[in-house]
């Protein structure tokens, strides 16, 4: 897989850096402004810009323009992890779900026998 | 980048899962059978244990204590094959109304979430819809793989991996 293989490199390029790592675990906190997170790690906003746009290009971030404000927040990788997550949930519950389908109707079943036994 | 569907099961599944809101999972089912029988299934200790821990899981149930009554409380104690330690799961019943709702609390991890299933009549099929309501964003959250608790822990693996490369 060519394009998973570049996608992993594009990722660990973006996280070998450690104010990007930061700007990561900041994110996951709370959504930031360029401006804001340039002031908490102490740089210049080209600077900070430049970090965001390697994270977006991982598609770990993703940034938004409002008015003249430029949002960041955590991105997409984010949403394939959350659904994959949601997915194992899936399992555990269809699991589950299909095994009390079958006491169910076992009781179900159980439940007529005994009310025909009545009425004889 | 995959384009994910809220609750996107196989056409195949019953059985739908969903992220309601950043704080709550919503499972869905509906099973054929009266109220009744389908609350009696849970209800049940000698009953719920034969169906809430699926073969697949690879958990043994090893005790099962449920007191099903508002202000009752439970105990399941579960081995899994890859830890010693068996894993315990408690807490204790906020709500039991017969046939209609029963709402527990989970008390084994300090985030642990509110469950509430209800139980429906539709025409001699029961609707169960449980519902998990955790006290923060950042409960659900760090059951996420990837939460911001998993991370310093990637990030160490990455540094590591990064000092070895080339």
């Amino acid at each position: 897989m060519v394009h998973y293989q570049a996608r992993l490199d594009a990722t660990f390029a973006a996280l070998s850096d450690v104010t990007r790592r930061g700007v990561l675990e900041q994110l996951g906190g709370s959504d930031a402004s360029i401006t804001d997170l340039a002031e908490r790690f102490h740089m210049t906003l080209t600077g900070m810009k430049k970090h965001v746009s390697v994270l977006e290009e991982a598609g770990l971030v993703v940034t938004e323009k409002v008015g003249r404000v430029r949002t960041c927040k955590l991105g997409p990788r984010r949403l394939e992890e959350e659904a994959a997550w949601i997915e194992q949930h899936r399992q555990l519950w269809s699991a589950r779900f299909d095994a009390l389908d079958e006491l169910v109707d076992q009781l179900k079943r159980k439940e007529k026998a005994d009310d025909q036994r009545k009425r004889r | 980048m995959t384009n994910v569907k809220e609750g996107s099961t196989a056409a195949t599944n019953r059985t739908a899962v969903e992220r309601k809101s950043d704080r709550e999972l919503v499972v869905m089912r509906t099973f054929d059978a009266p109220v009744h029988t389908v609350f009696e299934a849970w209800s049940k200790p000698e009953l719920f244990q034969r169906w809430w821990v699926p073969k697949s899981v690879g958990l043994a149930l090893l005790s099962c204590d449920m007191d099903v009554r508002t202000g009752g409380s439970y105990r399941l104690v579960f081995r899994h094959p890859s830890f010693d330690q068996p894993m315990a799961f408690f807490g204790t019943y906020r709500e039991v109304v017969p046939n209609k709702r029963i709402v527990w609390t989970n008390e084994e991890s300090e985030q642990g979430a509110v469950t509430t299933v209800t139980f429906e009549e539709m025409s001699g099929k029961t609707r169960v819809t449980l519902h998990e309501l955790y006290p923060t964003t950042a409960a659900l959250d760090e059951a996420l793989a990837g939460s911001a608790e998993g991370l310093p822990e990637q990030f160490d693996q990455l540094d590591e991996l990064l000092a070895g490369g080339a």
